[in-house]
Order: C-alpha cells, then structure tokens, then sequence
C-alpha cells in the first residue's frame, strides 16, 4: 500500500473535497481560496473554453445560512454591472446540492497584500476607484457592508474590483434579491437586529450595535475612511483589543488618530479619515463620491484640512 | 434549514449495492460476516497499530501482539455485534473497544498467554511501522487526532491503490499516471502547472485536465464508497462524509 506523508494527506483532502462538476459544463482546474461562506475554484467554462472563478458554498452544517448569502452575494451582483464590480456569468446547484456561482477570474492582489508596494498616490488612486464603485451600489440601492483592504483585488492590468458581496443588504427601494425555488431563508439566517454581520476591525458603530435598520450607506462610508486609515498607516483602526471591546460592546469608541500612529502622514489626509470615520452617521461624508472627491482634491495638491461640506 | 439538500441532492438512501461492512460484521451468516470484518480490518488495522504505538507507546512487538489480539477478540468475542449506531460513529465505537482491551490486557497480562510464533491475521506490520517511522511526531496531537488521521490516511492509501487497479483494469492508465505526478508526488515547492506537465507528457493541456478531472472524480468517488462501507448507516455515512471532506454527500 503507499504510504502518504500528511501534507499529501491535506492535499488529498481538498481535492476530495472538491465538488463534482460532472453534469456541469464546468471543469475544476484548482482551488484558488476558501472563504467563511465558500470556496472558491479556478475551472474551465468547457463551452465557452474560458478560466472562470466558481464560488461553491460551504456546507449547512459547516455554516448555516451560507446558501442563502451566496445566492444574495451572486444575485446582487448580477444586478450590479460595473467596472469595479466582478461580474457574474452564471449560477446554480451542483449534482450534490450546493449552490455555486461562476464569475469572471480576476488575475491580481488583494489590496492588503499589494497596498505596501504601492506610493501614496497610487494607493489613494486606488481608494477613488473603490469609491466609485461604492457609490454605484449605493446608487442601485446596495450597501455591501463589509468593505476592508482584503475584499479589493487590484488586477494585473491595474483594475480595481470590490469583492466579496456577499453581505450585502439591499436598501428601501433597491433590489432585493429573491431566493430560487427550493430555497428558503431560516429566521435564524435573517438579517435580524442584534445581529452583527461584518468585520469588526472597519465597521461603523451602528453596525457593530446590530442595529440592522439603522445600517445605510454612511456604515460602507465609514469602512471606505478605515481603508484610507489601512493605506496611510499599514493597520486597521480597531486591531486585537480595540476590536474585541467593540465585540464587547463599545462599539462607539473612535480609532487612534492616524497622526499619532504616524506623524509623518499629511494633516489633510487625516482630517479625511476622522470625517469619514465619525461616529456619528450624520457627520460623515454624505456619499461615497464625496470622499472619492477630497482625496482627487488633495491628489491635485490641495493640502488643506478642510473637507468638502455636505 | 438543510440548505445543502435542498435541491439536487441525491435520494438520501443508503446505497443498497455496496452494503455496510459495519452490518455485514454483525451478521448471523458466517459468510457474510467474514466479508464485513475483511474490510474492516483493511480500514482500520493500521490505525490501530500506530494508536497503540503512539497512545500507549507501547514497543513495536508488543503493539503487532496487540493488534492481533484486538481483531482476533473482536472476531472471538463478536464485538462489532454490540455496536448501535445511535450511540455514535463506528470509528469511536473501535477506538473505545480498543481502550477497553488494552486495559483489560494490561490488567489481566494477558498477553504472555499468547503465542508470538503463530499470529492469527496476517498484516505487514513492517509496512506500518517504517510508515511511522517516515510519519510527522504527533507533538501536539491528541491520541483521538492520531487515531483519526491514520484513519483518513489508511483510507486514502486504500482509495489510491483502487483508483490505480480501476485504471488499469479499463484500460486508463494515463489518467492515474498524471494524478500520481500531479496529486501524489508533487514537492511541496514544486510549481507544477498543467502546461508543464503537458508538455512533460507530451499530451495537450486539454487532455491533462481532463484527465485529471476524471482520475480526482474517481479518487472522491472510491473514498465515498469506502466510507459508505465502513459505516453503519446513512446518517453515520454522512456525517463522516463531512467531517472528512467537508462536502455533502451524494
């Protein structure tokens, strides 16, 4: 019998553990990542003869309610054609049962990874187009509430695609994704106060609270002022137990002012930050193009630390 | 909510082709039974060994006497007649069978009374210990964890060494030459990609792929049935199934 080393033991694992694509016109090439919710695989579209990227979910007991969230996550972005969006080719059920998505292949970096490499122009070139693309969602009614360096991969080519959507909540009035036939949301999987859905280390104060009626534009605002606040200062606002007190409760502290952290970073940059980072919803920048727009201000030399009134 | 089958998910029923070597071990026909404790024992001598070895650390010699004891009671004594598989996993249910003798052998020194000279099943216990002795420390590892990855890693030597005799038996062999190259023999900072192997193989990259789609549909397919085997019923067979692969079952 051959022995297996426990690396190939691993190995063996993940490649059991891919889905069957037999009755499918997919083919399964590698797996790229794995996600709370999914994971997701390089394959072969055998009639198109194009590399997709297939988002598979996890499995009901591995996480209850991904099925729901993947089928939010594929249907909103189907209804969000944009540059700066990945766009959706197709979605369904496997021969098993899960649900995937098929979605073009994005060759890059997750701007986490990428962000040190990068001068300050190009990084804040960079938060612009993620504003724009933003602002769109807002624009269709789509919050995606869970914005941080790693759901932006930058491309080869120098695009810049906001991922991961699967959170996301579609607004009073904007689409609301319904689920296919033979899928149902569980009141447990709901959206429900109390519950909080995001990543605590960029997340506004109300949605940190779970106050889900209360989560608008201005909580995508505030992560958007926590990714500026990542590229000037190479850290989250709200790290290890800054981030566990929120968990706790004090989800209204402020982060540490950027400056302090690094003094070298410009006051007008700063001032952008804590404005797009206040507690308070009302006194944040009122869109996503309005921050997009001092940072084009202070790109084309204005240092001044006053921001754009609302 | 069972969102992982709710649509397209297979009839749910145990597969009644492929019986379960767990009941077969329970049958009253002799037959039957031996069927079922021969595939058991191909699915878990080895774990059973290297458990003894790393639990009780006890000495190669001793470990070889125990595991022929152990299997050598559970056929005696009927063991595996007593289980109920609503009280667990048929795998827990071995390894606390297993516990259990190994304290009553210690107790009651039971094994001076056995002949050495004259083992009652014959199993390379050579093979399994220059397995351990090329395996990683289990430092860190619970004896439960060792037990369930020699588990996994007995069951997945097993699902090579069919997929290899189903290829050659219809004719494939390519196909579980490229998933050897690809899956198995790959060094860790090896950059093999699909183009490279193609050209390797003189073979084009579609032909790669789509072999190497078929050999890893065969591989997870071999590792099911085996799983489905050695498991009591559906419900064990499934959440095996996950805590495995992590996947649904079909």
């Amino acid at each position: 019998m051959r022995w297996l080393s426990d690396r190939t033991v691993q190995h063996l694992r993940r490649v059991a553990e891919w889905p069957d694509l037999g009755q499918t016109k997919y083919r399964l090439l590698e797996e790229l990542g794995r996600g709370g919710m999914g994971t997701v695989y390089l394959a072969e579209d055998t009639v198109l003869e194009r590399r997709v990227a297939l988002k598979v979910v996890v499995t009901a007991a591995a996480r209850p309610g991904a099925a729901e969230r993947m089928w939010n996550e594929a249907r909103v972005l189907a209804r969000l054609e944009h540059p700066g969006i990945v766009p959706v080719h197709d979605a369904g059920a496997l021969p098993d049962g899960r649900i995937f998505y098929a979605m073009k292949r994005v060759d890059g970096r997750r701007l986490d990874e990428l962000a040190p490499s990068l001068t300050l122009p190009e990084r804040l070139r960079t938060l612009r187009r993620v504003c724009e693309a933003v602002a769109f969602a807002h624009d269709r009614g789509v919050v995606h509430r869970d914005l941080k360096p790693e759901n932006v991969m930058v491309g080869a080519f120098g695009e810049v695609l906001v991922m991961d959507w699967g959170v996301a909540k579609a607004l009073e009035g904007g689409p609301v994704p319904s689920l296919p036939e033979g899928i149902a949301v569980s009141p447990s999987d709901a959206t429900a106060d109390g519950t909080v859905i995001g990543t605590l280390e960029y997340m506004a104060p109300e949605q940190a609270e779970g106050a889900a009626d209360r989560i608008g534009t201005p909580a995508d605002v505030y992560a958007l002022g926590g990714i500026l606040y990542f590229l000037l200062t190479g850290h989250a606002p709200f790290e290890g137990p800054d981030a566990e007190r929120r968990a706790r409760g004090a989800a209204r502290v402020e982060p540490r002012p950027p400056r302090r952290r690094d003094p070298s970073i410009a006051p007008a940059l700063e001032a952008i930050v804590l404005r797009a980072m206040a507690v308070e919803p009302a006194s944040r920048y009122a869109a996503a193009e309005d921050l997009s727009a001092d940072l084009a201000r202070f790109l084309d030399g204005d240092r001044s630390t006053r921001t754009t009134t609302v | 909510m069972r969102d992982d089958t709710g649509i397209g998910e297979g009839s749910g029923k145990f597969p009644a082709t492929r019986p379960s070597a767990v009941l077969a071990a329970q049958s009253p026909h002799p037959i039957e039974r031996e069927r079922g404790l021969a595939t058991l024992l191909s699915a878990y001598w080895r774990p059973v060994y290297k458990y003894l070895r790393l639990r009780y650390r006890e000495s190669n010699e001793d470990a070889k006497d125990l595991t022929q004891g152990f299997f050598a009671r559970a056929l005696e004594k009927e063991f595996f007649a007593a289980y109920d598989p609503e009280m667990g996993s048929f795998r827990t249910y071995l390894r606390t069978c297993l516990d259990r003798f190994v304290a009553d052998e210690r107790k009651a020194a039971l094994r001076q009374k056995r002949s050495p000279d004259a083992p009652l099943l014959s199993l390379d216990f050579e093979d399994a210990e220059s397995e351990l002795a090329r395996g990683e420390p289990a430092g860190g590892r619970t004896p439960e964890q060792c037990f369930h990855d020699e588990f996994v890693r007995n069951l997945f030597s097993l699902a090579v060494d069919k997929l290899r005799e189903e290829c050659a038996l219809r004719g494939k062999e390519l196909p579980f030459v490229l998933f050897e190259r690809y899956e198995l023999d790959r060094e860790p900072d090896e950059r093999l990609t699909y183009e490279k192997l193609a050209e390797q193989m003189h073979l084009p990259v579609t032909q790669v792929t789509n072999f190497l789609a078929f050999a890893r549909r065969e591989f997870r397919r071999i590792v099911l049935e085996t799983l489905r085997e050695i498991t009591a019923n559906d419900h064990e067979f499934r959440d095996e199934a996950r805590s495995l692969l992590g996947s649904p079952a079909p």
